[in-house]
């Protein structure tokens, strides 16, 4: 049997779980917690995780798809670089409508590629969110290069998620064809 | 829906930057801050909109108006800064103009040739470059960008290359870093250097440093001074930083600067090549679900 594995990241509250949620096949092993409800993030989110959430896809009998979600506190980001290990590509969440979000987003985004130069691609979630800044702009404030995919995204949406996978998977392709 | 925001996040510059390359039209108003009790995505205290601060329009991405509401925009005003008024022409045409409007106005001062055209639009050119330079040197403030927003009809648009202005910017910013180290904050005040007349001697100073030099008093704050010589921000801490470079006067009450920790670096990891047949599998299997 082999599996492989994806990363979804991104910041704190970005849709990272929901994300995974909407397309694993088993119910989501998330390490979330609940948030006292003194803490500032219990205002943002019910609960958050802690270590890390897990997705699985089967894809046959002799493959398995993993899909790992990151924590957004930066508390827990000494587990960012034991995820990114051996990842086939990864997905940077960005909260399209909470711009306080975006240099952080850029930081992770930067992070993660200096750990391992693997295909990625950055999803603008919330884009169904009435304050939520739009794709185009979202590139020129993230520094995005041309060839680099930038995807509206709705997480709570399966199709949407479905299409995120998709086309990282595309990336994936080009650059080994590419290499 | 509008762009919104707060400069903490995204920086005056970067916005300007936007506007630029998406080509954008539309009005950039700049709050005051109200700090609340509740907490942003990033943990800081969330900030909502107070007064209005500062006002940037622009034009299939170029800057055309800028006003700030502790500086007076109007022409009089920004004729008489760039000394084509005298104080009492400014005077007399404040109280003669009535409910005529800027470009009304302009008209008028052209046709009586106490001004040109070019006059004109190189004092207003100046007056938004000043404003935009300023702004561009903010750290915090609640924003938001209406495309297709035009400041009013009555105002006078002077069209102006943003790409040049991102980079004078660029270069300001890192001058303001300089002068912030020693000039803390607006609310500190000045004092003349001991021996101030025999170092005044045969110095020659600028207009503008000339009319600062009357208000340096420990009474007078910064902030007073600025609003009573109608300068922004960096324009009066350029002209008091080099006054006390120069050893004429002192700063009283300066506060440091904040220094943020960094984040140390991090080892990076070499990449597992994929294969491709696992990766046509994964997309098979995903197109069917």
């Amino acid at each position: 049997m082999q599996t492989v594995k994806m990363v979804v990241t991104g910041p704190f509250s970005s849709g990272k779980t929901e994300f995974i949620r909407s397309i694993s096949e088993i119910q989501v092993v998330s390490t979330e917690k609940s948030l006292s409800k003194d803490t500032a993030e219990a205002a943002q989110k019910e609960a958050t995780t802690v270590a890390m959430d897990f997705g699985r896809i089967t894809v046959d009998d002799e493959l398995t798809l993993f899909l790992f979600g990151t924590p957004g506190q930066r508390r827990f980001d000494f587990m960012w670089e034991i995820l990114a290990e051996g990842m086939l590509g990864f997905i940077v969440m960005v909260d399209s409508s909470k711009p306080e979000t975006f240099r952080e987003a850029k930081t992770i985004l930067e992070t993660f590629r200096a750990y391992a130069p693997t295909p990625y691609v950055v999803a603008a979630n919330k884009q169904d969110h009435p304050d939520a800044w739009k794709p185009e702009d979202l590139r020129i404030v993230l520094r995005l290069d041309p060839e680099v995919k930038l995807l509206p995204c709705i997480a709570k949406d399966r199709d949407s998620v479905r299409q995120v996978l998709l086309e990282l998977l595309y990336t994936i392709l080009e650059e080994m064809e590419t290499n | 829906m509008p762009l919104q925001g707060n400069l903490r996040d995204f920086s005056t510059t970067q916005l300007l930057n936007l506007v630029n390359l998406s080509k954008r039209t539309g009005l950039l108003t700049i709050f005051d801050g109200i700090t609340t009790n509740e907490l942003d995505a990033m943990k800081q205290p969330k900030q909502i909109p107070g007064a209005e601060r500062a006002r940037i329009a622009f034009h299939q991405g170029r800057l055309v108006y800028a006003s700030a509401a502790n500086q007076d925009s109007s022409l009089v005003a920004v004729l008489n800064k760039a000394g084509k008024l005298n104080n009492e022409q400014a005077r007399q045409l404040r109280e003669r103009m009535g409910s005529l409007g800027d470009k009304g106005l302009a008209m008028r001062l052209i046709g009586a040739k106490y001004v040109t055209q070019g006059d004109i639009l190189a004092a207003v050119k100046q007056n938004i470059l000043d404003i935009v330079f300023n702004l561009m040197t903010l750290q915090e403030g609640p924003f938001r960008f209406d495309d297709n927003q035009s400041p009013g009809s009555d105002v006078i648009l002077v069209p102006i290359e943003l790409e040049p202005v991102i980079i004078e910017g660029g270069r300001r910013i890192k001058e303001a870093g300089e002068i912030d180290k020693v000039i803390g904050s607006l609310d500190v005040s000045l004092k003349f250097a001991e021996n101030a007349k025999q170092k005044f001697k045969g110095v020659h100073l600028t207009v503008d440093e000339w009319k600062i030099v009357p208000y340096v008093d420990p009474k007078n704050t910064l902030r007073q001074i600025m609003k009573v010589v109608n300068m922004s921000e960096l324009q009066i801490k350029r002209i008091v930083y080099s006054l006390n470079q120069a050893g004429l006067i002192e700063i009283v009450n300066s506060a440091k600067p904040q220094v943020l920790p960094q984040r140390p670096n991090r080892p990076t990891k070499p990449p597992t090549p994929p294969e491709k047949r696992v990766v046509l599998s994964i997309i098979e299997k995903l197109k069917s679900m």
